[in-house]
């Protein structure tokens, strides 16, 4: 019987699908939103404090200096660019543009994560110094971590591009990756407007 | 492509040798099957119910009379620590889900959840957290600092022991399986349902699924964030609420709180969902108001984030801020009234009621309900909530809401669905017992409770002074207590009975109009053999098709491997063959494995936490090796 | 507990019960310890309902105007599901599984929905948050020149300080009757709740936050004051007694208050003084005009003349604080004093001694 409500062509249905159809596409959306409420709990504390607290360190002109912050947001904004153009690719059935853009991004990640040791390690003060470090160093530690886990998830994506696992019609790994890759990178950019360029502004 | 009915012979021998499970302890700690979780997060909440539950009497006792010296302050504050830690953390919330695992994909006429080895996951997970949490007795250092746990009280200075790490870390560890869970019921609920299930068809417990799951994806990470300030504070010596470097405690009350209110309506919508389902049974028509039950089941979950400040009306916090969270808070309760006016229209619609005891189990419910939402609008009453606030009113107050509008629509969802479960029905006459010793139980401990707050006695307190005139009505709420712990036996015993001699179900034994009830009573593992259509909001009360369908489209068969179909979001059209996953015990091992990480975590071992770190992520690498046929999740 | 009383049962007789002179009300035997009767201490209950003070008054008749509109509306409810049960008691006995109702649903049942559980809640609410904002109006700020009285808040007792810290006490805190005085509120570890049931709803105090209320009694007596947020082990056990009193009464009491006490006199005196600064009591306690400066625990100048002693949870009698110094974790247990061991005779001086600071 076919049923006037139910719309069928009468064609067999796709098995194997990409994009807003698969499940695990939705799977992500939903991580990345709850990690996206994580770090809005994160920055909201930060502001919280700083409005209520008076000795909170960073009112008093403590600012975080920039030198390292703007090239870091460079390498990660290019890394977004760099994993977008694998995964153009990759829907064209270009598994090489797939597998130099993965790698190009993970280079330029593995850098961006380097440059966050540095900047960790030349920090004046401990996360323990007051409530300001604290945040600080929580809300950006955090943000490496993800940046760490998205290398992995690079690493992962990379090891079944080099074996030739993807093609235009199957490569839903490389969207979940890359859907994550640039979420952690929005990331970045409100935690460098929060707690690098808010206090010089307001 | 269609297939003609006559040509479906041997259909269920084919989709049982491709969705059974292996009868052998492999079998049992592999199975991805959604109604075998199900019934395990029931019997596992249940479990911590009865924990609770213990807890709580062994107040009750040292509360019987003033000056009670049964336990120690110390034990006493980790009895009520646990009793509300359990109740919320690990009975109400995980209850609802092992009904909400069980139900969903049957309601909505799908084989699975979309993706059963992270159900799996969330399952082992929650267990071993619950186990985590409950082994802080044998060390001797249960939690000890309240559910709420506020700072500066728990932190290193004032809590030196393991107790509160205890409780953070158990926390941090069911909140991975929560939001697993959460993410889970969102994607099923939106991609798996049966072809014409639009959302406008949808069961209403869909509604309070899919709003409680998106309300925890929301809400959880506030208090992921309250806790990992916290072990970084009593660890690492972090300073977010150290009043002496420049941190304040608010910032804990605050982040505790935009989590803990929505939780609320997190660990009580389900349920309502729930008896939104029930009430049309035994009322013998379809219930009123569906549209206004789903908009009212989304609004209370929005809004729930707006009121969270209500908890903190006494820490001085600006008078105009107060007034707006006083507001909100009262608005909070409008979509309430128009759920219960929907099931009171319901009942006085009805042509006819049907007496089953989970019919008494809702109109307890519902009476329990409008107490319990009174109650909490005198709550939100700023100048009242600063007399009644942190006093017996509350306690009063919350378990009207917790014991009236969870744990009274999860006897009933037990009474109505466990005949789905294990193909018997329980026994109506013990059933009339156990509602009314339960019932009058509930009153007589939490009722008084009232009293005794607007009488001054506070909370949380381990024993009161004699001739406060607390002294009667603490003796009313112990044998009140007693009485409800009876209740419950009664209930156990049913439900033992009812596995023993009970009599067999049938498909539908209450002539219910949900898809659930089109299967068998328990179902086959793959749930339907044909995927079922929808063409209403009742499926099985549309009057009975002349003829039955001379052939059936291929994709509501799906005998190739496990296979079912996913559908559009709004209309749910035929969209997709989901592959489903097979049995495995990856689920089970990355648990384990976050088990041994959060022990390491506890005992603070360097060595131990990279290791056991390095093992979670040599799991999860398990678990997503490409396999042959690659099987999503 | 049992135990306990009995070994406090030899020093029960010794000390005459002390009661302050508004305690009028007490008429029951501490010669029976079995059941403390810390509630003669306290001229009413310490209940929501038993008002002392004009804002109290307002909160108690907003409780019941609300409780009130609440069983209203739960007999609403009530009236609904029983009539409409009842107006069907005699359907027929079809089968269980018969549908009687088809669709489509009568549109007018909506208006249940709409009218029921939008527009009443929404008028009542609106009631509920009139009434809610007038009586937040009615609440005045301290007129200016009103007494300012600091309290914090300690595991598990309550340290009070008038202007200047010219008055220092602990657990008992004295006002002019018909007078609004300003709190100021603060903790000195963890959070805690200031709670007169009698006279006025809740504020904290919470690390590195000053936070204030103003406290008015409209009627003399002693009323009982709680910590009402979680605390630690002791949450249990830390109140206050709020005296108000007439204004030449608290004029007085500020007056002798306000004098260090006098040197001992007497050689059984002396005697206790000396097991006080020689048991190591002094590090901990103050005793103005003595040596004695600690300042971890409560201010012990004017002990004698208290009515209550470990943080308002025992008689201040001479059984009792002997029971306390000889074992305080027996009697309050996680207490932070800690026990001092002397023999009977230094036990007797000490407790004779710090009774007699009046």
């Amino acid at each position: 019987m076919t049923d006037a409500a139910i719309q069928y062509s009468g064609a067999p249905l796709p098995e194997v699908t990409t994009g807003t159809r698969a499940t695990g596409w939705w799977g992500m959306v939903w991580l990345c939103v709850t990690e996206a409420m994580l770090f809005a709990c994160l920055i909201a504390s930060y502001f919280f404090l700083r409005g209520s607290v008076q000795a909170f360190a960073a009112e008093g002109g403590h600012y975080p200096s920039l030198t390292l912050p703007i090239p870091m947001t460079v390498l990660l904004v290019t890394s977004s660019g760099t994993m977008w153009w694998g995964e153009r690719g990759i829907r064209r059935g270009d598994q090489r543009r797939l597998r130099i853009g993965l790698a190009l991004t993970f280079v330029l990640g593995a850098v961006f994560l380097v440059l966050q040791g540095i900047e960790f390690s030349h920090g004046l003060h401990g996360p323990t110094a007051s409530a300001y470090e604290s945040i600080f160093y929580t809300t950006t530690g955090l943000h490496g971590a993800h940046v760490a886990m998205g290398l992995l998830m690079n690493l992962y994506a990379q090891l079944q591009a080099w074996r030739g696992h993807f093609s235009a019609k199957r490569h839903l790994t490389v969207q979940n990756v890359s859907l994550y890759w640039h979420f952690v990178d929005a990331v970045w950019i409100v935690i460098l407007t929060t707690l690098y360029l808010s206090p010089r502004l307001w | 492509m269609t297939i003609a009915r006559g040509n479906l012979a041997g259909l269920a021998e084919r989709l049982d040798a491709q969705w059974s499970t292996p009868h052998s302890i492999y079998g049992w700690f592999a199975t991805v099957d959604h109604k075998k979780i199900g019934i395990r997060y029931l019997i596992t909440a249940f479990v911590f119910l009865l924990l609770g539950g213990t807890e709580a009497a062994l107040m009750r006792a040292q509360l019987a009379r003033p000056d009670g010296h049964i336990f120690s302050p110390e034990v006493y504050d980790q009895l009520f620590t646990m009793h509300g830690t359990t109740m919320i953390f690990w009975y109400a919330s995980p209850m609802l889900s092992g009904f909400g695992n069980y139900l969903v994909p049957l309601l909505i006429g799908s084989r699975d959840m979309a993706f059963p080895r992270l159900n799996a996951f969330s399952y082992w997970s929650f267990v071993l957290s619950g186990v985590f949490v409950y082994v802080s007795f044998l060390a001797g250092a249960a939690p000890h600092g309240g559910w709420f746990a506020y700072v500066p009280y728990t932190d290193a200075t004032y809590s030196p022991g393991l107790n509160m790490d205890f409780y953070a870390l158990a926390l941090l560890f069911l909140t991975i399986s929560t939001t697993v869970g959460a993410i889970n019921f969102v994607v099923t609920i939106f991609t798996m349902r049966a072809p014409g299930m639009s959302l406008s068809r949808m069961p209403l417990m869909m509604w309070s699924t899919l709003t409680t799951s998106v309300a925890s994806i929301f809400a959880l990470p506030s208090l992921t964030a309250a806790l990992i300030f916290l072990e970084l504070e009593r660890r690492v010596g972090f300073r977010f609420f150290d009043a002496t470097g420049g941190g304040t405690p608010l910032l804990w009350q605050h982040l505790f709180w935009v989590f803990g209110h929505p939780w609320v309506y997190i660990i009580v919508l389900p349920a309502t969902g729930m008896a939104s389902m029930m009430f049309p049974t035994f009322c013998r028509r379809p219930i009123v108001g569906h549209t206004y039950i789903a908009l009212a089941t989304v609004s209370t979950g929005l809004f729930g984030f707006g009121v969270w400040a209500h908890h903190m009306f006494a820490t001085g916090m600006p008078l105009l801020s107060t007034t707006f969270f006083s507001a909100a808070s009262m608005a909070v309760s409008v979509p309430s009234g128009m759920q219960v006016f929907a099931w009171l229209a319901t009942i006085w619609a009805a042509k006819r009621h049907v007496y089953s005891t989970t019919f008494l189990f809702l109109l307890g419910f519902l009476l329990l309900f409008v107490i319990g939402g009174v109650s909490g609008v005198m709550t939100a009453s700023v100048p009242y909530d600063w007399q009644v606030t942190d006093t017996y009113f509350v306690v009063a107050h919350l378990h009207y809401v917790l014991v009236g509008i969870n744990l009274f629509p999860v006897i009933a969802a037990f009474y109505y669905w466990l005949p789905k479960m294990t193909g018997r029905l329980l026994n109506e006459r013990l059933g009339r017992w156990n509602f009314w010793v339960m019932f009058l139980g509930a009153n007589l401990t939490f009722f008084p409770m009232h009293f005794a707050g607007v009488r001054g006695m506070p909370r949380r307190i381990y024993t009161y002074p004699a001739g406060m005139g607390w002294d009667w009505l603490n003796m009313l709420e112990t044998i009140g207590a007693a009485v409800f712990v009876v209740g419950i036996l009664l209930f156990i015993i049913n439900v033992i009975w009812s596995l023993r001699a009970g009599a067999p179900a049938g498909d539908n034994p209450w002539g219910a109009s949900s898809l659930e009830w089109s299967t068998t009573s328990p179902p086959p593992e793959y749930n339907f053999d044909v995927i079922p259509v929808v063409r209403s909001r009742e499926p099985l009360w549309d009057a009975p098709s002349p003829s039955p369908e001379a052939s059936i489209p291929d994709y509501r068969v799906l005998d190739t491997g496990r296979r079912t179909l996913g559908t559009t979001v709004l209309d749910g059209q035929p969209q997709e063959v989901l592959r489903m996953p097979g049995d495995s015990l990856w689920p089970l091992a990355i648990a384990l494995a976050l088990a041994a990480m959060f022990t390491a975590v506890l005992l603070a071992s360097v060595v131990a936490i990279v290791i056991t770190g390095i093992l979670v992520l040599a799991c999860a690498g398990g678990w997503l090796w490409p396999q042959p046929e690659g099987a999503a999740s | 507990m049992v135990s306990i009383l009995a070994l406090c049962r030899p020093f029960v007789n010794l000390g005459a019960r002390r009661l302050h002179p508004a305690a009028t009300s007490n008429t029951k035997d501490v010669n029976v310890p079995a059941a403390l009767q810390l509630r003669a201490y306290y001229d009413r209950a310490p209940s929501t309902l038993a008002t002392g003070s004009h804002d109290a008054h307002r909160l108690a008749l907003l409780g019941i105007a609300m409780t009130v509109v609440a069983t209203l509306i739960f007999f609403v409810v009530v009236g609904i599901i029983f009539v409409g049960l009842w107006r069907r008691r005699s359907a027929p006995r079809a089968p269980a599984t018969a549908i009687e109702t088809q669709r489509p649903i009568d549109v007018s049942e909506n208006w249940w929905v709409l009218g029921g559980g939008l527009a009443m809640p929404v008028i009542v609410l609106a009631g509920v948050f009139l009434l809610t904002l007038s009586t937040m109006h009615a609440y005045a700020p301290a007129p200016p020149g009103s007494p300012e009285i600091l309290v914090i808040g300690h595991q598990w007792w309550w340290e009070v300080r008038y202007p200047n810290d010219t008055v220092i006490t602990a657990n008992e805190l004295h006002l002019p009757v018909g007078r609004a005085v300003r709190l100021e509120l603060r903790s000195a570890d963890v959070i805690h709740s200031f709670w007169a049931p009698n006279l006025e709803g809740k504020t904290d105090l919470i690390p590195g936050q000053q936070n204030e209320m103003v406290l008015r009694a409209d009627s003399a007596g002693v009323y009982r004051a709680e910590c009402a947020e979680f605390c630690g082990p002791q949450h249990a056990k830390m109140s206050l007694s709020i005296v108000a009193e007439s204004a030449d009464a608290y004029k007085q009491w500020l007056a002798i208050a306000k004098s260090p006490t006098v040197l001992p006199q007497s050689d059984s005196a002396r005697a206790g003084l000396n097991v006080f600064m020689t048991h190591s009591c002094s590090s901990c306690h103050s005793i103005r005009g003595t040596a004695a400066a600690g300042i971890v625990g409560p201010d012990l100048t004017h002990f004698g003349s208290r009515t209550t002693l470990a943080g308002g949870s025992l008689p201040n009698t001479v059984g009792y604080l002997a029971g306390w110094i000889s074992n305080p974790d027996l009697l309050k247990p996680g207490t932070k004093m800690p026990a001092i061991p002397m023999d009977g005779a230094s036990l007797q001086a000490v407790v004779r001694y710090l009774e007699a600071l009046k």
